[in-house]
């Protein structure tokens, strides 16, 4: 492969002239608009950007000056970041669901002074805190739907109105956004990612043009990408897993990223595009799978026969696949026949024909579920790292990948265990630090080496696996170590179940608290004919509660220890949810405040003369009102195994 | 742009009197409502409009059209068009074929053209479709466009049935009930798609709604009916201090 390492001396502004040069003409960006998908070639990328760059130098934004963008997934996000880039500024990214009052706090400690957003909903947040960020001196906005009684006020701007005071410096001084560009250089700050935080307000840390293009370099030196290759961008551009592919993978290779109609759409267009890698959080692999059981389970019975026939050839294959060994030849050709029969088709009906790679991380996922996507022939791996490694550090190779491991490092990532049992690397992905927060960028990389805070070890094999979060790993009352984490996995990975809440910290045996999935179980409910109404009346049936009982008998059966068996458990009358501040942006458990929201259930479940007991379910609709509901919650203990 | 003007109209089935000596005026750009309690004549008012019936007197104007005896397409080219009380859509097609089937009085090509489907028929579909997705965008559909009708929810489909009003590319819109059956983030939906039909594109709405809470948000001027007579109007303060409607609503003490 040709050497590509001359690109680690570019800022991202720069490499996408180079990309320009190289290729100008080819097509970089796509979006879908009024049902058609509208190309940008990487001529046109770096006009726009050069039109925003400009503009923003125009409303008076300068060299390390801040721009936040709360946007939905659409071009204008990269035109804007990479042009404020340019001008040697610095972006940042604010999920689209965060709430003013978190908005202001955000925009409040990152110094922002220019804020896009995508449409009316996200303006009127700013609307809501405006006396409350005095540093902000515009809002660019793109949809203009809406937005009609803001236009008399200079506050607000829209984004074609940029480009337009962009365009008219540009003719005034045809070279000076070539000048600003040269300027910048890799190593400055580029960017600011909100790391998810499961504690208090989000840590900016500070990533740099090198960060993001030699990850993007360092990943296609595992898996190579070809130019023509293809994208979907449908993960909120907040997370390091969106920009890394933005900023990172599409740089360093040049392929097209390609940005749904809408949120609603991204499956449906997924479908359309077809593309040959995509990352996601288990969360999106659990679904599609649900999605397909249930289709499966509609379909006629031939395919019904077929699917399941082929379905065990398929893992017979994958395990093969997954350890990088040679099939038998009678297994090669019958899993031969069954791709082309059944699971050509199939993948093709979700828009993973053409998928070489589909990466998961964030978070752990099942075992099986990894054996089920190998089985359909995508070739599912698993990744690790963190934001402050832009993204990705470890992941599976192909031919290599074991369920319970995280992978093997990046090229040019070094890595070590701590003495505590903590996860350390080091490559030039690693971020300068967290912005304005020295005692905790001290932390971070002391010594020289990223912190991770989770506890791991390295296996037999060279692979990394990763345990907990150091912090959250928990002792019970004989001093023995669990982490609630690896048990709430396995138990998430029983498809009745959504999420658990693992509890037992200083306490004789280990406890759960349960999330029903509500589409799994739902079907399941129906098939049996029980009837059911809401999600409450659903995870209160005694039918529900068996089906949640074998499932835990299940897991406790294969507990590698005996402290480890889930001793007592209750359903949750709800969904945990993000907006209830019980899970963070990325869907992880904020254990301390479930701990405390839910502490008469927590104190119930160790006590055990309580079988069930009253509680008050209390709801906040979006509009702000409120209501309570009475329920009855059970509680199960296991019984015990002769 | 000048008003619809409804004067003096009656509307007699036998003896049954469903709209006596009814006048109005819906000015241009505004959201005009008309309530009253069930069986009021309120949908009699919009099928006099709309050419479905026509009244037995009285005469009814749009700009300088006649509409007293015009037929329901020939209403609907005048730039009039109305979204169905109860959902007029083919179910077994999708999204988007209904909504182009809406806009096929604006395909003028002949069957040799559409055979093949070159030149004048591929340009006109072409122009069509593009006025549709204006219309998907702007009442969000986005994510059923390929979806058959009759498997979508009863909100979508009430929001499906007043897309189709507005392919057709109209300067009034009346809406019949669009709000009926829906939940709370429907109606919410409903309610701001109806702000900005008036304020984005500048219609002219005529809304027919049972919901108060929501008309009482939405209107500009308020008509209310009661046994096919309007026995009150005028601005959302003025209809809700009117001692006859309070009584048509809740009844006399």
């Amino acid at each position: 492969m040709e050497n590509r390492d001359h690109l680690l001396e570019y800022s991202i502004p720069q490499l996408l002239r180079w990309r320009v040069r190289t290729s100008g003409k080819q097509t970089a960006l796509r979006e879908k608009d009024f049902g058609r998908w509208i190309p940008y070639s990487w001529d046109q990328y770096y006009e726009h950007t050069r039109k925003a760059g400009l503009g923003l130098r125009e409303i008076g934004f300068g060299k390390e000056d801040k721009i936040a963008l709360i946007c939905d997934n659409i071009p204008e996000v990269l035109f804007v970041s990479i042009g404020a880039q340019a001008l040697g500024g610095i972006s940042a990214g604010i999920y689209q669901t965060t709430l003013p009052g978190e908005v202001a706090q955000i925009l409040e400690h990152l110094d922002v002074s220019i804020v896009f957003c995508s449409d009316q909903e996200q303006v009127d947040k700013l609307v809501e805190v405006r006396d409350r960020v005095p540093r902000v001196k515009k809002v660019i906005y793109e949809d203009d739907r809406g937005m009609r009684g803001y236009k008399a006020d200079p506050w607000f701007m829209h984004i074609q109105e940029l480009y337009a005071l962009g365009d008219k410096l540009h003719q005034q001084d045809p070279q000076l956004f070539e000048t600003l560009v040269n300027e910048g250089g890799p190593d400055d700050v580029c960017h600011l990612c909100l790391t998810s935080g499961t504690t208090g307000l989000p840590k900016g840390a500070m990533m740099t043009h090198r960060n993001y293009i030699n990850m993007g370099l360092q990943l296609t030196e595992v898996d190579p990408l070809e130019q023509t290759d293809e994208y979907v961008s449908f993960l909120p551009f907040a997370w390091i897993g969106e920009q890394m592919n933005s900023f990172g993978v599409a740089m360093a290779t040049g392929i097209a990223i390609n940005f749904p109609e809408s949120v609603e759409t991204a499956m449906a267009d997924l479908k359309e595009i077809g593309p040959h890698f995509m990352f996601g959080a288990p969360r999106i692999y659990e679904t599609i799978r649900s999605q397909i059981w249930l289709k499966i389970d509609e379909s006629y019975r031939l395919n019904k026969l077929c699917y399941n026939y082929f379905m065990k050839i398929g893992e017979q294959a994958a395990h093969y696949r997954m350890t990088g060994k040679k099939m038998p030849i009678k297994l090669r050709l019958l899993s031969g026949v069954g791709d082309l029969l059944m699971f050509r088709p199939l993948v093709n009906q979700i828009g993973f024909r053409r998928l070489r790679r589909a990466y998961t991380g964030g978070a752990a996922l099942g075992p099986e579920l990894f054996t089920f996507y190998q089985a359909i022939g995508v070739n599912l791996k698993q990744i690790y790292g963190q934001t402050e490694i832009t993204g990705i550090a470890y992941m599976h190779r192909d031919g290599d990948v074991r369920p319970d491991t995280v992978g093997k490092p990046l090229p040019k990532t070094q890595f070590r265990i701590s003495e505590q049992g903590e996860i350390l690397s080091r490559s030039d992905s690693v971020t300068k630090g967290f912005y304005k927060q020295p005692e905790k960028t001290e932390e971070l990389l002391k010594d020289g080496w990223l912190h991770s805070g989770d506890a791991g070890y390295i296996d037999a094999n060279g692979h990394l696996v990763v345990i907990d979060r150091v912090s959250d790993v928990m002792h019970n009352r004989q001093g023995e170590m669990f982490s609630p984490m690896f048990l709430e996995n396995r138990l998430k990975f029983s498809p009745y179940i959504k999420e658990a809440v693992i509890f037992g910290n200083k306490q004789d045996y280990v406890t759960a608290l349960i999330n029903i999935d509500p589409i799994v179980v739902g079907k399941w409910a129906e098939d049996r004919g029980i009837s059911f109404s809401t999600y409450m009346d659903l995870s209160t049936k005694p039918q529900v509660a068996d089906l949640v009982y074998q499932e835990v008998e299940k897991i406790n059966r294969n507990a590698e220890k005996e402290h480890f068996k889930i001793h007592r458990f209750a359903i949750l009358y709800k969904l945990l949810d993000v907006d209830d501040g019980e899970l963070t942006k990325t869907g992880k458990i904020r254990r301390k405040y479930v701990g405390e929201k839910y502490q008469d259930l927590y104190e119930a479940l160790y006590d055990e003369s309580i079988a069930e007991k009253e509680v008050e379910a209390f709801y906040q609709y979006q509009d702000g009102q409120t209501s309570t509901v009475k329920t009855t919650i059970r509680f199960y203990t296991m019984e015990e195994e002769k | 742009m000048s008003s619809l003007t409804v004067s003096d109209v009656t509307l007699t089935f036998g003896g049954l009197h469903a709209l006596s000596s009814v006048s109005m005026e819906l000015k241009p750009g505004l959201v005009t409502s008309i309530i009253g309690p069930n069986g009021a004549g309120k949908t009699c008012i919009l099928n006099c409009i709309s050419g479905f019936y026509h009244p037995s007197k009285g005469e009814i104007h749009y700009n300088d059209h006649r509409l007293t005896r015009l037929s329901p397409h020939q209403v609907s080219k005048i730039g009039i068009s109305r979204a169905f009380q109860n959902l007029e859509l083919f179910r077994g097609l999708s999204v988007l074929d209904n909504l182009m089937l809406a806009r096929h009085k604006n395909l003028q090509y002949n069957l040799l053209q559409a055979f093949v489907y070159w030149g004048k028929a591929s340009r006109l579909e072409a122009e069509n479709r593009e006025h549709v997705e204006k219309v998907i965008d702007f009442m969000e559909l986005e994510p059923y466009r390929q979806k058959v009708v009759g498997s979508l929810s009863y909100g979508v489909q009430k929001r499906v049935e007043v897309a189709r009003a507005l392919t057709l590319s109209p300067q009034v819109i009346l809406l019949d009930e669009p709000m009926a059956g829906m939940n709370v983030e429907e109606k919410e939906d409903m309610v701001r798609f109806i702000f900005d039909l008036k304020n984005e594109w500048g219609l002219t709405v005529v809304l027919v709604e049972h919901d108060l809470g929501v008309v009482m948000d939405i209107s500009d001027y308020i008509y209310v009916l009661d046994f096919g007579e309007i026995i009150g109007d005028g601005n959302v303060q003025q209809v809700a201090s009117n001692p006859k409607v309070i009584e048509a609503y809740i009844g006399e003490e």
